[in-house]
This record gives structure tokens, sequence and C-alpha cells, in this order.
């Protein structure tokens, strides 16, 4: 048979490494800019102007003054060091805290174990930012409160999801292998079991990063988190709420800013998400 | 020729990469072929090729798969679906799996009737109870009630086999039909296989890495090795005097089945 | 029944739970309701009017005994008095719920009627241009905090529009529209994604292949065995969701002075008004509690293999 059927197929390429290099490189251009976010602005966030104050957008403001004349560009790259660190930092912090309560349940013993994992599923049962509202305002608002009001609500979900790694790591031949071969408790957790965990943990982390940095300024915008004049881009979008109506670019800007940052940020972890997933792993 | 079904010069993709190629072989009413070959050697996906159950990346890239005059892979989806089931009728490795969890079996024999346009349920009844007792079910009205979860492994591949030959389909594809469940078990759904081909003349394309259940029901096999083919002929002939080194491997890493 | 009765047992440590955390908050806030009463309604009074007062109330009773006195209150449906009003706080919070109520239920019918068909669409057109589309548009929404969203909406739809008043005006039509569509839009663009990744799962599954081999249609395929095997995945991720809705209601009622509890208790952290903050975080959580047993409840009577006693896979 000299003619055979020949069909052509589209094939998907998976540019999963340039993604993620690009990616990257974005977030740490945002990190760049909020840690050198001091020398970037090109007029000082604090300085009042009121003769130019409620200025549109022009060459020398890009982003127009708020109502005391301030630079609203300047005020939006100062609020990032604000917003990506207090973020970093708390899902940095519930990261590594929840995740040693989640080791230590599924190590501790079945009553300890119970006991706090009763502890987070209370936790559990507030509905999602109800609870840090009224941490952070039993606290009395501040960046610090409201870090501690979204980590109280926030490490069950990786206490549990430690626990459940580590639960399925101790099933494991190779730990039995290991505990008979002499291993202590410590060798065991931070040889094979943090290691073995570290995958799923850093995704849901990095995953976390947006949606935390939308919380922190939900609270921020109620005035539950960093306080006016400190440039913190949910403050300022609460804080200019009625130049809506007549200067709406001094409003929408932090908004634009944070989700800008949270857009990289989801990004990232989607892409770290499947570069980590075996599935892709060609 | 008077072969029911007819692989020629196939090729499968999956993406852009070939998981199958070249493979030619032909299957007579009644006769039984089987495929040999290791874990992703592309033995199942020649079964899914015929059927388009390749999924959105997977294409016969080269070739044809002849089935009455027609090119299986070049059929408009609803034309090969029609045929799918009623002239070639399939049974899974999982034949429990390959129903949903959460629908009776009955529900879903009903939809397959339904699908090839019947439409008086006391037939359908009748039919199915038919074929069950043929196969020898002793409570067909129980197995029709139950969740495909509730039958036994031995049970859910029988009750497999006798679902695929409802529609009295002209080639049965069995993928690993029954890599999955213990030696006792196997040889009543071999048993049931080759009582299938009895009644209705079925030929059978049988997948399976398990040589014995070849050397027990195939009148030809291939064998096949990264996708390609390294052997087809006689079973007899191969099972005694392998010619391809791969062959030779597959048959002394597989114990018999009965010894 | 068994379980029902099984599932409400194994709740009541969660209330209690609840009601804990919610008196703890209240404790650690430092300040007590009486000075907080008098200074609120700036009365000067004398310390043994004060004392006299705290004793009275059990403000000097060791920590636990003064949480069974308050948790006891409670069962008889006395949330305390507000600092600011001094009015029963639980009176003006019933009051007040059936707005809250009517926004969130508006928006989860919103956010089902926008989701629900989108994401099956992405789920079975996989990859195609409609599932891109829709992935980037649920992208952008999942980026966007919701009270970034109000203020779009006010300034397109209320401003350069002026379709719509900026500020309700009441329980109108007309003024639920822009916080229903807030809400809606932070969560469908959530909920999409899961509803098409749970479909796409269900459409992944061996029994879907089984089916076609059977020769049955796609449409059935999808309408019959897989919409239904999903729907008790997209019916638990739904109430899950109305988590991040009922959280989600406090900053919005407050942007678009929707009187409702949310706009209430955002109100009393303004003036510290503890007793409204407590009783506020607590309904909320019994109500998302409720919500989720219900969930539980139907999935549990929908499973065969739950109902059977089966473990799932």
């Amino acid at each position: 048979m000299s003619e055979v059927t020949v069909r052509v197929q589209a094939v998907r390429r998976n540019h999963l490494r340039r993604k993620l290099l690009l990616f990257s490189a974005l977030a740490g251009l945002l990190i760049l800019v909020a840690f050198f976010s001091s020398s970037l602005c090109p007029y000082d966030p604090y300085a009042q102007n009121l003769a130019i104050a409620k200025a549109a957008p022009s060459a020398e403001h890009w982003l127009g003054t708020d109502r005391y004349g301030r630079d609203m560009f300047s005020r939006v790259i100062a609020g990032s060091s604000t917003s990506i660190f207090s973020t970093l930092l708390l899902v940095g912090f519930i990261t590594v805290f929840g995740s040693l309560i989640g080791i230590f349940c599924a190590w501790a013993g079945k009553r300890i174990d119970t006991f706090i994992m009763r502890l987070a599923d209370m936790f559990l049962a507030f509905p999602g930012l109800v609870f840090a509202l009224a941490v952070a305002a039993v606290l009395g608002g501040g960046v610090h409160n409201a870090i501690f009001a979204l980590a109280a609500i926030s490490w069950p979900k990786y206490a549990r999801l430690a626990r459940s790694q580590v639960l399925a790591q101790q099933e494991l031949p190779y730990m039995q292998a290991a505990k008979m071969a002499g291993c202590t408790s410590w060798q065991l957790i931070s040889r094979h079991v943090v290691p073995n965990i570290a995958g799923p943990l850093l995704v849901t982390a990095m995953l976390d990063i947006g949606t935390m940095m939308m919380e922190l300024a939900g609270l921020s915008f109620l005035g539950l988190g960093a306080k006016p004049p400190i440039p913190e881009w949910g403050s300022m979008m609460s804080d200019t709420r009625n130049l809506l109506a007549t200067q709406p670019w001094v409003t929408l800007a932090p908004g634009f800013a944070i989700f800008l940052s949270v857009m990289i940020f989801n990004l990232l972890g989607d892409t770290v998400r499947d570069w980590l997933d075996p599935k892709n792993r060609r | 020729m008077n072969e029911i079904i007819r692989y020629d010069h196939v090729d499968v993709s999956y993406n852009g990469k070939r998981v199958v190629h070249d493979i030619s072989f032909c299957v007579q009413p009644g006769e039984i072929l089987g495929i040999a070959g290791e874990s992703g050697s592309g033995k199942s996906t020649l079964l899914r090729a015929a059927l388009g159950l390749l999924g959105k990346d997977g294409l016969v890239t080269r070739g044809d798969i002849w089935y009455q005059g027609k090119s299986l892979p070049d059929l408009a989806p609803q034309e090969l679906r029609r045929r799918c089931g009623a002239d070639i009728g399939m049974i899974f490795q999982a034949a429990g799996r390959s129903f949903c969890a959460i629908r009776t079996v009955q529900a879903q024999l009903w939809e397959m009737m339904q699908a090839h346009g019947m439409t008086d349920r006391q037939l359908f009844m009748a039919q199915v109870e038919e074929m069950f007792a043929k196969f020898g079910f002793r409570e067909p009205r129980r197995i029709l009630a139950s969740y495909p979860f509730e039958l036994s492994g031995g049970m859910q591949q029988r009750v497999g086999v006798a679902a695929a030959m409802l529609l009295r389909p002209k080639v049965l594809l069995a993928d690993e039909p029954t890599s999955a469940l213990d030696v006792t078990v196997q040889r009543q759904v071999i048993d049931e296989m080759l009582l299938a081909r009895e009644l209705f003349g079925t030929a059978i394309l049988l997948v399976t890495h398990n040589i014995g259940v070849i050397r027990a029901m195939a009148d030809k096999m291939l064998v096949l090795r990264a996708g390609e083919a390294v052997e087809y002929g006689k079973a007899a002939e191969i099972l005694t005097r392998p010619q391809a080194g791969d062959t030779r491997k597959l048959l002394a890493a597989v114990p018999q089945l009965r010894r | 029944m068994d379980y029902a009765l099984k599932r409400f047992l194994q709740l009541i440590p969660i209330l209690l739970g609840i009601t804990f955390l919610s008196f703890l908050l209240m404790y650690m806030a430092g300040s007590d309701a009486v000075t907080e009463l008098y200074t609120n309604r700036g009365i000067e009074v004398a310390q043994e009017v004060i004392d006299a007062r705290r004793e009275e109330l059990g403000l000097n009773l060791p920590f636990f005994e003064q949480y069974m006195r308050w948790l006891w209150a409670l069962l008889h449906g006395d949330m305390g008095v507000s600092y600011v009003t001094g009015e029963a706080v639980f009176g003006a919070f019933l009051h007040k719920l059936p707005a809250t109520l009517l926004l969130t239920l508006l928006a989860v019918l919103l956010t089902v009627v926008i989701s629900l068909p989108c994401g099956i669409v992405a789920a079975v057109r996989h990859d195609k241009a409609v599932d891109l589309l829709l992935r980037f548009v649920s992208f952008i929404g999942n980026a966007m905090p919701n009270f970034f969203v109000a203020m779009l909406l006010m300034q397109f739809l209320g401003i350069q529009l002026g379709v719509l008043p900026v500020i309700s005006s009441g329980m109108d039509v007309k003024s639920a529209v822009m916080p229903t569509l807030t809400l809606a839009i932070a969560m469908s663009a959530k909920y999409l994604r899961q509803v098409r990744s749970s479909v796409l799962e269900e459409l992944g599954k061996e029994y879907v292949q089984g089916a076609m081999a059977r020769g049955v249609s796609d449409r059935v395929i999808l309408w019959k065995n897989v919409m239904k095997a999903s729907l008790l995945t997209i019916m638990t991720l739904l109430a899950l969701s109305i988590g991040s809705l009922l959280g989600g209601t406090a900053i919005i009622e407050s942007i678009f002075m929707w009187d409702g509890v949310g706009k209430m208790a955002v109100d009393a952290i303004n003036m510290r008004d503890y007793p409204v903050i407590q009783m506020y975080v607590m309904w909320m959580a019994i109500i998302y509690v409720f919500v989720n047993l219900v969930t539980d409840l139907l999935y549990h009577q929908l499973d065969p293999r739950i109902r059977m006693g089966v473990s799932r896979r």
C-alpha cells in the first residue's frame, strides 16, 4: 500500500520554564520596588502642598495629587513597601508557624493532636474575614495587629495541610526503614519529612500571597490596618473615597497597584504549582 | 478479505509525541487477537484509537482503522459514537469504574440502549435478563439495582462483559479485562468472553500483559514494544517458538495461568 | 436520620468553641462593660458606683465563671447591651440581619447564574478559545479586592453612566444592584474556577470513557452523569465560599451604606462597641456552620457511596 492517510495534529507547547522565569522576574521586580521605594519616589510621599491639591495627572505628577496635594505616584510607590512586605511577612509566618504546629500534631500522639485539631476546627468555623475583623478591632488596628489578626485565622489551614502530609509520609515504607535504622525523631523530621512536605506547603503559600494581600488591604480599608498618613494601598483607597466622583484616579490608582501585585503573585503561584506538579515533568 | 476490523499502518500521537508506530493487523469474525507487551507499550492506546477515546490530545496521526469499509478515525464524531457499543463494544480493566459511581447499573445500561434507539423499557428489561441468564448470572435484578461499587471486582468484570454484549457488537475490545483479578476469578471472566464468542461470533481484541490469558484465549497474537510491532502471527506458533527477543522476555517474565 | 443526629451532636463542641472564642475576644479587649457604658455616654460616676455595678454584673469573677454566666445569658437570648446606644444588641442584630441575608442570597444566586454555566462551558471546551477567555476573565476577577471592584462599579455605573445610585437609599432594587454585583463578581471569579476544575476532574474519570465506549452521547454523559457527580462537589464548594461572602459583606455594606449587620459591625468597630462586634462574629460563624451542615446533609443524601457507608474511591 503506497497511500497511507496522514492527519495533522495541532501541538500545544508548554512554556513552563519560560513562564516561571518571567513571573519570578516580575515578582522580583515588585519586591525590589518595594525595597527601594523610598529612593524611587519622585516626591516625598508625606509632603503636603495644598496649593496643588487634587491636581489631575500631569507630567510632574503622573497620578495627580490627593486632597493634601501629596503626589499620588510617590504614595503608591511608597505604599508598595507596607503592602508587599507585610503580606510576605504574614504568609511566611503562617506557613512556618502553621506547618510546625501540623508537624508537631502528627508527632505528638493522639490526645494533643485531637485537641489542637479541634481548636483549628473552631477557627475554621468562622467565615472569611469575620474573625480577623474582630481580632483587629479588639487589638485596635495598626499593621502589626492586622498581620496578627490574619495569622490567627490562617494558621489552621497550614497546620492541617502539614499534618496530613506528615501522616501520609509516616505511612510510607522508607520512614519505617529509617526508623528501624535508628534515626531519631529529629533526624526523621528534618531530613525526611520536611523536604518531602515542603512542596505542597510552598505551593499553598505562594497561592495565598495574593489572597492575603487583598485581605490585609481590606482590613486597612476598614481602618484596621496601616493608619494614615502611612501610605498603604488599602487605607489610601478608603482615605480618598470621597474623591471618586471628582478625581477618580486618586482613588483607583492604589486599587490598580493592589490588582497588579496580586495578579503577579497569583501568576507566579500558579506557575510554581504547575512546575512542581509531577504530571508536567517530562 | 472477509476480516471484520483491520488496522492499517496506524500511528497514534499524544500532543505531538508518537506512542504507537506503524501497526497493522486484521481480525476475522469470531477470531481472538491477543495484544501483548509491557505496560506503556501502547497496547491500550491501540484499542482506544478505534473508538475515538484518545482524549483531546490524542490522534491517529497516520494510517487507518477499517471497519465495514469505513475508516474509523475519519468518521464524524457522532457517526463514530453511534458505532461505539453497537458495532464495537469495549470492556475495561476496571469495568466497575467504567460506570458512573453514583448511578445504578440499570440506569446506565438503559442509557446505553436508549442511545442506540431503544424506547421500550419492558423490552430492555427482558433483553438484559436474557443476556444475564445466558452468562449464568443468578440474580439479574439485584445486579441491576446495584451501584457499581457494590459489586465485587470479579462480578464487575463479568457484568462489564455481559453489558458490552447487550447490543451484540461484532468486535469486542478488551483492555486488560482480567489483570485486576485473582487467578480463580480470572478464569471465570475468560470463560465468559469465550462464551460470548461462541454465542455471538464476536471477534475479540484482547490487550493484556499476561501471556497466560493469551495462551488461554487467543488465536493470533501481536507483541508490542515501545509502540512498535515486534512479532505478529498465530498465537500457538509464537508461544512455542518466539522469534523476537522481546517476546521471549515476555514469555519468561509471566507465569502461566495453570500451574 | 441517624447521620443527621450524629452531625448535630458533633456540632455542639464547634458551637461551644465559637462562643468561647467570641467571649475570649471580648475578654481580651480589656475594657469592660461598666466603664465603657459610662464613658461612652459621657457620664461621670464615682468609683464606688462603678465597683458596685461591676460586682452586680459579675465582672470580678474568674474568667471561666464569667464565661459560664455569659453563656447562660446567651442561651436566654440576652447578648448584652450596646455601649453606644444602651439597647439590647440582639434585637438590633435581628432587625438588621434580613438585609444582609437578602444581599447574600442575591449575590449567591447571581454567582451561581454566572459561574455554573461558564464553568461548565470552560470545562467542556477545555483549552479552546472560550475556556481561555473565561479563565482570563476569572483570573482578572480573582486579583481584584472587592472594595476595588466596588469603587470601579461606583465610578462606571454610578458616576459615569449615572444609571445607579452610588449610595443605597434603603432596600430597593436599584440600591441592591451594585452591592450584589460587587459581591458576585469577586465570588464568581473564584467559583468559576472551582466549577471548571471539578467538572474537568469528573470528565477525566474513567466512566466518561466507559459511557463513550457504550455509545452514549456527549450531551447525556455531561448532563446525566458528569453534572450529577460533580454537583456534589460544586455544592460543597458553594457552601464554603459563602464564608468569604459573609465576611465580604462587612466591607461592601459599609461602602454602599447597605443597612445590614456587616455595616453595623464596621460602625461598631469604629466606636469600639464590643458587644455588637462580638455578636456579629458569633452569629456569622453560627450561620456559616449551619450552611455547611445543611450542605453536608444534602451531600450525604445524594451520594450513594457515602449513604451506604462506602468510603469514596
